[in-house]
């Protein structure tokens, strides 16, 4: 049987951020018990229908899953434990921010099992920060990457760059001050607007403006050349770590394997006896929080992948990966070849152009692909 | 309404070039002899579509009917037909000259002589009218009478010593105009006990009472009940209704000699009632038919294709009911690759097209696209044969040519002398022969031969912004020469575009296939892979640009939960993508093709 991951979402945040679209919330009492309850009973109902599969990661995102009690981290952990068979380098990776409030609950969170952090830093500059509406400053972050980083064994963080105004050269001495403080992980994201949100709406009034294409290639070339230069590489789109270190979890996604989630808002793909699934969570906490109550469970929706759609799915995660896509995964892991999948006038072009390229059973981008890959995707899937 | 003697009837058109007041002039008149009341007065009433007001011009030839009551205190009946002022509708103004005795020449008294004057002056000579020179606008500060009275005398030739002085905007001068009408234009003459011959001068449809034919009685009358024929191809109707314009429709009992008016015969398509038709009466019928009219051919042709494939049948009936009222535009159905299915339309000019357009647009809400418009070339085969080529895409293998001819036009362009050298330069530009140039105090008066294909290009704008909007242009069609001329392609990723392609000189194949890459080049947005965009003679490339690759396209942040989103929206892009345009790979986006076009 396939390996699985584990998803579990926190969807409450002290404050919604402007360029964030992920499903988070803003509530000023937080019924902890209940939720801890309701994400045991999901865990307990994914559990029972994928069977005792080995577990090769947990992770707590969110929304801020730092505001999350320790007690109720821990007792998912040893639950999941007791489903699954835990993978010997079972990785648990916890989603924090920087403010002093969630600092003083690391230690807290590494005795809950807690064995890779993700830190929310974002920027070294306060008046980035403040642009980005985050809560903390950045004596705070970097008093929580300080600790982070001693009390946990693997540590990453995500910084944003490209923001409004912001200059190569400023970037440049951004991000070598940030590596410095080393991590054997980092995110670094380009700023992009999502529709729906603060930023998206100020960017439609023109109160700022993104780099143009060309600017945008060079900030993003010149991160990998900086992440390169710290031994860190680039092995998806925005993610950089040194060989080994890079997010387990994550590269679940990415190889496309299994991955439960649970909690509001949270996707899963399963494969199950009867086939491919996506899942998907009711998004509103409120919603959510009755539901499982109600039915032991919170499905918004349980749609069955076809096995063109699941093949799809693996193309347009891996190809997001330096290492590429495994052909030969990809026919006995969707029973779709490679040729059913893509247009191969598209693919011989992108070979030709120098966008795609193998490497052995691989089929991977090249940066220049990556660079372009949402447009590759576009053109290339059938 | 009682009946007018011939002695008291007056018919004139009035005729100026555009914008010199013409419309403003016919709505004085109209007011001042109380035809309409006053709430019921619109800004230039003749002016029916909205178009027209809009533009400032006049379309169809309207008529109306006034009754004045002069000094010599006996009631006149004045027939006014207001005529189209543009150079696609001459064929228009002819017509309506023929139904009239005399003609109103309006030149604005600021600016002078202009082009359209003068061709409009020479087709009221040619239909033998007498003319009253008008000068209008004389209230504006840079109006100068004198100047303009003296610039009648020399281009035209007409005697403008007791030219009318008047401002149509203010209404100086108007019963003057009146009077003059009355006592400087000759009555019509006819025959009211001969048989019926009235002249069909205009037709259009109308919903609810069919055919409605404009109409100028020479002999005999035409009365309601009546059995008419028509003498060109022998149908018969029997008259529903006769009226006259007030400007509304009226009816009135007959129409006598000399008089202008409408007839209604459950008449269903234009095209039974021809323009320049004689109607004579079934029982008594005249042995000769009046001489009628040349017939109106379309000189410009451009592909008319619906945005939306759906509305392939909507257009159709669309041209259908316009042509209904328009026998001087044709259509015919043609294929395109790049733009599916779709109609040949022939149009009498560039202004002609553009109003069909946009009265597609806007009447029937059709969302087009027009490709380049084109002249009818012939094609000389060497098997003997000549084609009538009205659509680049058709034209023939090169190896079975033996030559090609192309229309010309002789061009009269009015210019202020500090603008001639750079209309100079414009014609000659565009292959223009000399074959005259003279002047008239500070304006000179040119006359060229140019081809007609360069002309439907962006020839009057271009016209206009080298003279700061001072030239004026007319134009008459003077017959095919040959021409060392080719046929560009445009391929865009090496695929042909045939709804790009064209036909040019020579000598102007480079510039132009070059303009087109070029802007095909700025308009189409970068796409994964670097396309080629070429103009190419046969297999010859003669102009390449290249659309980089675009720069950068992809998601920052890309997990779990967004892995179901993603996919969804690269399926819907890919249906999306089977609706487009597509070459090859590309995807032309309509503005581009749009902006191509008008190259």
């Amino acid at each position: 049987m396939d390996p699985i991951a584990l998803y579990i979402h926190w969807p409450f945040c002290l404050a919604k951020c402007p360029y964030c679209d992920f499903n988070s919330h803003v509530r000023a009492e937080l019924p902890q018990q209940r939720f801890r309850a309701a994400l045991s009973r999901e865990l307990a109902y994914e559990a029972a229908r994928v069977g005792r599969r080995r577990l090769i990661s947990i992770f707590f995102g969110g929304g801020t899953p730092s505001l999350m009690a320790p007690e109720t981290v821990a007792c998912l952990i040893a639950e999941a434990k007791s489903y699954f068979i835990p993978a010997e380098d079972l990785e648990v990776t916890l989603e924090a921010n920087p403010t002093s409030a969630e600092r003083g609950r690391f230690a807290a969170f590494r005795e809950a099992g807690v064995n890779r952090l993700s830190l929310g830093v974002q920027s070294l500059n306060e008046e980035a920060l403040r642009f980005l509406g985050r809560q903390h400053n950045v004596a705070e972050a970097l008093a929580a990457m300080e600790l982070g980083r001693t009390l946990f064994p693997r540590f990453s963080f995500d910084l944003i760059y490209a923001r409004p105004g912001q200059t190569l050269a400023a970037w440049r001495a951004e991000l070598t001050e940030a590596l410095g403080l080393t991590a054997d992980h980092i995110s670094l994201y380009q700023l992009t607007i999502e529709p729906g949100t603060v930023f998206a709406k100020a960017h439609r009034s023109g109160a700022f403006r993104l780099p143009e294409p060309e600017e945008a290639v060079a900030f993003y070339v010149t991160t990998g050349e900086i992440a390169a230069a710290f031994g860190l590489e680039a092995y998806e789109v925005s993610n950089y770590a040194r060989p080994g270190a890079e997010s387990r979890h994550n590269l679940a996604y990415w190889r496309y394997h299994d991955y439960i989630g649970i909690g509001p808002g949270a996707h899963g793909r399963l494969s199950l006896p009867e086939g491919r699934i996506a899942t998907l969570r009711q998004r509103s906490p409120e919603i959510w929080l009755e539901r499982v109550e109600r039915d032991g469970h919170a499905n918004l929706e349980e749609a069955a992948l076809s096995p063109l759609e699941s093949a799809r799915e693996m193309m347009l995660m891996g190809l997001r990966l330096r290492e590429g896509v495994n052909i030969e995964r990809l026919a006995q892991r969707t029973g779709v070849s490679l040729g059913e999948v893509v247009d191969g006038e598209v693919l011989r072009t992108a070979v030709a152009e120098g966008y795609l390229e193998w490497e052995g059973t691989h089929l991977r981008a090249t940066d220049a692909g990556r660079l372009r890959l949402d447009a590759l995707l576009a053109a290339l899937l059938v | 309404m009682t009946e007018t003697p011939i002695e008291r009837i007056r018919n004139f058109a009035i005729i100026a070039h555009i914008d010199h007041g013409k419309s403003t002039l016919a709505d004085r008149l109209i007011q001042a002899t109380g035809a309409l009341p006053l709430r019921e007065m619109t800004e230039q009433v003749l002016d029916s579509m909205e178009l027209e007001r809009e533009r400032g011009i006049t379309i169809k030839a309207q008529t109306v009917r006034l009754t004045y009551r002069a000094k010599d205190n006996q009631t006149y009946e004045l027939n006014l037909m207001d005529t189209p002022g543009h150079v696609d509708f001459a064929y228009e103004v002819s017509r309506s000259l023929a139904a009239c005795e005399g003609s109103l020449l309006v030149v604005d008294a600021s600016q002078g002589v202009e082009a359209q004057t003068l061709a409009n002056a020479y087709q009221a000579i040619e239909a033998g009218h007498e003319i009253l020179p008008v000068l209008n606008k004389i209230d504006l500060p840079a109006a100068d009478p004198e100047r303009v009275r003296r610039q009648i005398e020399e281009v035209i030739g007409l005697d403008a010593s007791d030219a009318l002085l008047i401002s149509a905007k203010t209404g100086q001068g108007i019963d003057d105009v009146l009077e003059a009408l009355v006592h400087r234009l000759p009555p019509p003459r006819g025959d009211s006990a001969a048989p019926l011959k009235a002249l069909i001068v205009d037709s259009w449809y109308d919903p609810y009472l069919g055919v409605i034919a404009l109409v100028r009685v020479k002999d005999g009358r035409l009365k309601r009940g009546q059995r008419v024929r028509m003498m060109s191809t022998g149908a018969v109707h029997t008259v529903e209704q006769v009226g006259v314009f007030t400007p509304k429709m009226q009816p009135v009992d007959d129409l006598g000699p000399g008089e202008i008016g409408y007839i209604t015969a459950a008449i269903k398509t234009v095209a039974d009632c021809r323009v320049g038709d004689t109607i004579t009466d079934d029982r008594n019928p005249a042995s000769e038919p009046l001489p009628g009219f040349k017939p109106s051919v379309p000189v410009v042709w451009c592909g008319l294709y619906p945005v939306d494939a759906d509305d392939f049948e909507k257009l159709r009936d669309s041209l259908a009911k316009l042509r209904l009222n328009d026998a001087s535009f044709h259509f015919e159905p043609e294929t395109s690759s790049a733009l599916g299915f779709g109609f040949r339309c022939g149009f009498l000019g560039l202004l002609h097209l553009e109003i069909i357009q946009e009265r597609l647009r806007r009447e029937f809400d059709l969302d087009l696209i027009a490709t380049a418009p084109s002249v009818v070339y012939r094609i000389y085969r060497t098997n003997g044969q000549v084609q009538e080529l009205h659509n680049p895409a058709d034209m023939p293998d090169g190896s079975v040519i033996d030559h090609i001819e192309e229309p010309w036009i002789k061009a009269t362009i009015m210019v202020p002398d500090d603008y001639l050298g750079a209309v100079l330069q414009l014609c000659n530009e565009r292959r223009g022969q000399q074959v005259d140039l003279t002047y008239v105090g500070n304006r000179a008066m040119v006359v060229y031969r140019l081809p007609l294909n360069e002309v439907v290009f962006d020839f009057y704008d271009k016209l206009k912004s080298v003279s700061r909007g001072y030239a004026s242009f007319d134009y008459q069609l003077d017959g095919y020469s040959e021409s060392d001329l080719v046929r560009v392609s445009i391929l865009v990723n090496g695929e042909p575009v045939d709804a790009l392609s064209f036909i040019t000189h020579r000598s102007a194949a480079e510039n132009r296939g070059r303009a087109i890459c070029q802007k095909l080049k700025d308009l189409i947005p970068r796409q994964l892979f670097k396309i080629p965009i070429q103009a190419a003679i046969g297999g010859k490339v003669i102009a390449r640009e290249t659309i980089s690759a675009l720069a950068k396209d992809v998601t920052a942040k890309c997990y779990g939960g967004d892995i179901t989103r993603k996919r969804k929206l690269l399926e819907k892009q890919k249906a999306g993508k089977k609706r487009m345009r597509q070459f090859g790979k590309v995807e032309i986006p309509q503005s581009a093709f749009l902006a191509a076009l008008k190259v």
